[in-house]
């Protein structure tokens, strides 16, 4: 047969990969999807499996929510950069934290130093968070914070600056990363060791479920590991495994995981340093087919809502080039396109300076119109789903599912992912895998548009970069000196006395963190504390 | 004394960046340009990575630095690397360094800067040369 021919032969033009016959072919025909029976593997937008999108209508009933990261030094200087954004039409907030705020070290600490209001804005008490949203009312907007290790405490500070404006904590809404196992993996932002660190986030989980249920307790992230090296479907496998972690972690509380699940939500890869416009798109509409199997089969949920795989799609700085910055625009693009065709909730896409600091104003902004020009003047809102029923499309559904759940398997086969984590066995791994596409980036076997193809010369190359402010720290120190001397510190010790005390019994300690914060204990003070009960977890190297 | 003395290197993670994708790479690549090349892992003091370095004879220390935070941590490094009168270590950067910065970064004493974009060949053959003492030349072409 002829087609049989033209399947044979490779394109010049394809994209290189060491993928799979499967995912190569020139075209694709109805028994490459198999059987297909569309209740049970597809079915409309918001019915199970849902493998078309976790809502009936998706985009036409309500666009994605458009979130760029930012914030930076201070939290008064954040302030006026949210309001900004806010007036430039963005709906949600994603909240960049420095480092020291990260990991638990107030802007004085000496580790701290070179660090503060650096990568995010450093919040160091209470003070911090309710001078960033004065004049924002908390029960308008949704806030996305990027915070792991010291989670429970970012979100305490938020109930607390809710309740000072008089909004209550159940109409808080916004999500808190408070993903800690990714962070052994890839971003290096852990403080305790993995058991306890695992239990501060039922914690969280729990305090949300029943005070703060409009907020997602915990956001489960698959695009750092990818950064560091993992595949598409490891970035789906990993937060699968690790979202079980903390759903069991909740449901040995006695939870059920139709109050857990609801909860939960994923960041996961659209685009980045080995994008693939059509495999990224499969690879998502596999991972929600089989997250909401997962969650109705293995855990026998019965409410619909539990097996929603609500995603959202990340910031993927490792696709931009230094080389042609502009070039990262148009990439940028096709990665928010990707995400749009795959049904993601919220996009924050990268920045074209990416690769030189801090995005600027102008980058962010551009990043920003780049998603309202696809959702305004491209006709991808007008229906959902649209690749479904392609043979291509649905092969590769297939496909990934598969892959996903291979991935899954090989790590529970060698004890689960905690162990995985601790022996480095993923951490390895990764770089492996991140070391072998640099070297086909560098070999010039995987195309990168101005890097090793079509490259200029660049000698006088200049870019505006975002320029720090100097000052931050001696600012931010003062702030801190201010509030230690303004609270009453004999209320911030019985606090921790009593925080330590909840941490030593493994009670809950949600309850005794807002006590801690709303006397303006301070980040590292509070940190302190559990590192005393806890200790400090070590790296695999 | 090994025949061939290969060139031995630390590649470390100074301050509070948890990225190291990029340090890791560089450590394999090094590696497989026949180097010596041995990672710090994460959040390292500048003491710890000079002790270190001295522990295990490294002829050069490269810093991955991420955050912004390049210069006020190369000149700790470098004032203690003269406190404590440690000369045979070269010190090279690595990381998000504004083109800007590359000159601050050498008038403080570091021998080499590779910006993003540097290749694994720019970086091993840049390497090679401070070590035969040959670092007034630019290793990345592009600077």
């Amino acid at each position: 047969m002829k087609s049989q021919q033209r399947q044979g032969q490779e394109s010049k033009n394809a994209k290189k990969t060491s993928d799979p016959e499967i995912l190569r072919k020139v075209f694709y025909r109805p028994e490459d999807v198999g059987e297909f029976d569309y209740e049970r593997f597809l079915n409309d937008p918001g019915e199970y499996p849902f493998t078309r999108g976790i809502y009936p209508t998706m985009y036409r009933g309500k666009l994605w929510t458009m979130r760029q990261y930012s914030g930076f030094s201070t939290s008064v200087d954040t302030n006026s950069q949210f309001k900004f954004l806010i007036e430039q039409g963005q709906t949600g907030l994603s909240l960049a934290l420095d480092l020291p705020t990260q990991l638990g070290l107030d802007s004085d600490d000496p580790l701290a130093r070179d660090d503060v209001g650096k990568l995010g804005v450093a919040i160091d008490s209470l003070r911090d968070m309710e001078a960033m949203f004065d004049g924002i009312p908390l029960d308008k907007i949704s806030t996305s914070f990027t915070i792991n290790a010291t989670a429970g405490i970012i979100l305490a500070m938020y109930v607390a600056a809710g309740e000072k404006q008089g909004v209550s904590q159940e109409k808080l809404r916004g999500t808190i990363q408070n993903d800690i196992l990714k962070e052994y993996i890839a971003r290096g932002t852990w403080i305790f060791p993995p058991k306890p660190s695992i239990r501060l986030i039922g914690d969280t989980v729990e305090y949300c479920i029943e005070n703060v249920p409009r907020f997602n307790s915990v956001s489960v992230s698959g695009t750092h590991i990818c950064e560091a090296g993992a595949t598409r479907a490891q970035g789906v496998a990993y937060p699968f495994l690790t979202a079980i972690t903390y759903i069991n972690e909740v449901l040995r509380r006695g939870y059920t995981i139709d109050r857990i699940a609801p909860l939960l939500s994923f960041h996961l890869i659209a685009g980045g340093i080995q994008f693939h416009l059509f495999q990224d798109v499969a690879n998502l509409r596999a991972a929600r087919r089989l997250w909401a199997k997962i969650i109705k089969e293995r855990f026998g949920a019965e409410d619909e809502k539990s097996m929603l795989l609500r995603f959202s799609t990340g910031a993927m700085g490792s696709g931009m080039t230094e080389q042609q910055p502009l070039n990262n625009i148009a990439r940028i693009a096709y990665y928010a396109l990707a995400a749009a065709l795959a049904g993601s909730r919220s996009f924050n896409l990268p920045c074209f300076d990416e690769a030189y600091g801090i995005p600027t104003q102008e980058a962010i902004r551009t990043s920003l119109r780049t998603q309202q020009i696809l959702a305004y003047e491209t006709g991808i809102t007008d229906t959902v789903d649209p690749l479904a029923g392609s043979y291509y499309i649905e092969t590769m559904t297939n496909y990934f599912e598969t892959e996903i759940l291979r991935e899954m398997e090989e790590i529970e086969s060698r004890g689960g992912i905690v162990k995985c984590i601790g022996d480095g066995y993923i951490q390895n791994k990764l770089s492996e895998q991140a070391y072998e596409v640099e070297k086909k980036i560098q070999d010039g076997e995987m195309i990168k548009v101005g890097v090793n193809r079509f490259t200029i010369d660049e000698e006088k190359r200049e870019m505006a970069v975002f320029e720090q402010d100097t000052a931050i720290v001696e600012r931010q120190v003062e702030r801190l000196k201010r509030i230690k001397t303004e609270r009453d510190n004999n209320e911030v010790s019985r606090c921790l006395t009593g925080l330590k005390k909840a941490a030593v019994e493994e009670r809950n300690l949600m309850p005794d963190m807002v006590a801690a914060v709303k006397a303006y204990a301070t980040m590292g003070e509070i940190v302190d504390v559990l590192k005393e009960v806890y200790g400090e977890a070590q790296q695999p190297v | 004394m090994h025949a061939e003395q290969r060139i031995r290197v630390l590649v470390a993670k100074p301050g509070l960046d948890g990225h190291d994708r990029g340090a890791k790479v560089v450590v394999k690549a090094l590696q497989d340009a026949g180097m010596n090349a041995i990672y710090s892992g994460l959040r390292q003091s500048v003491d710890a990575i000079l002790n270190r370095a001295v522990e295990e004879h490294v002829d050069v220390v490269g810093l991955s630095i991420l955050s912004g935070s390049h210069v006020p941590i190369c000149r700790e490094l470098l004032e203690k690397m003269e406190h404590r009168g440690i000369k045979n270590i070269k010190v090279v950067v690595g990381g998000s360094i504004p083109q800007a910065d590359v000159q601050v970064l050498k008038d403080l004493g570091v021998a080499e800067v590779f910006r993003g974009g540097s290749s694994f060949d720019d970086i091993a053959q840049g390497i090679r040369r401070i070590v035969k003492g040959e670092e007034t030349q630019t290793a990345s072409q592009e600077e």
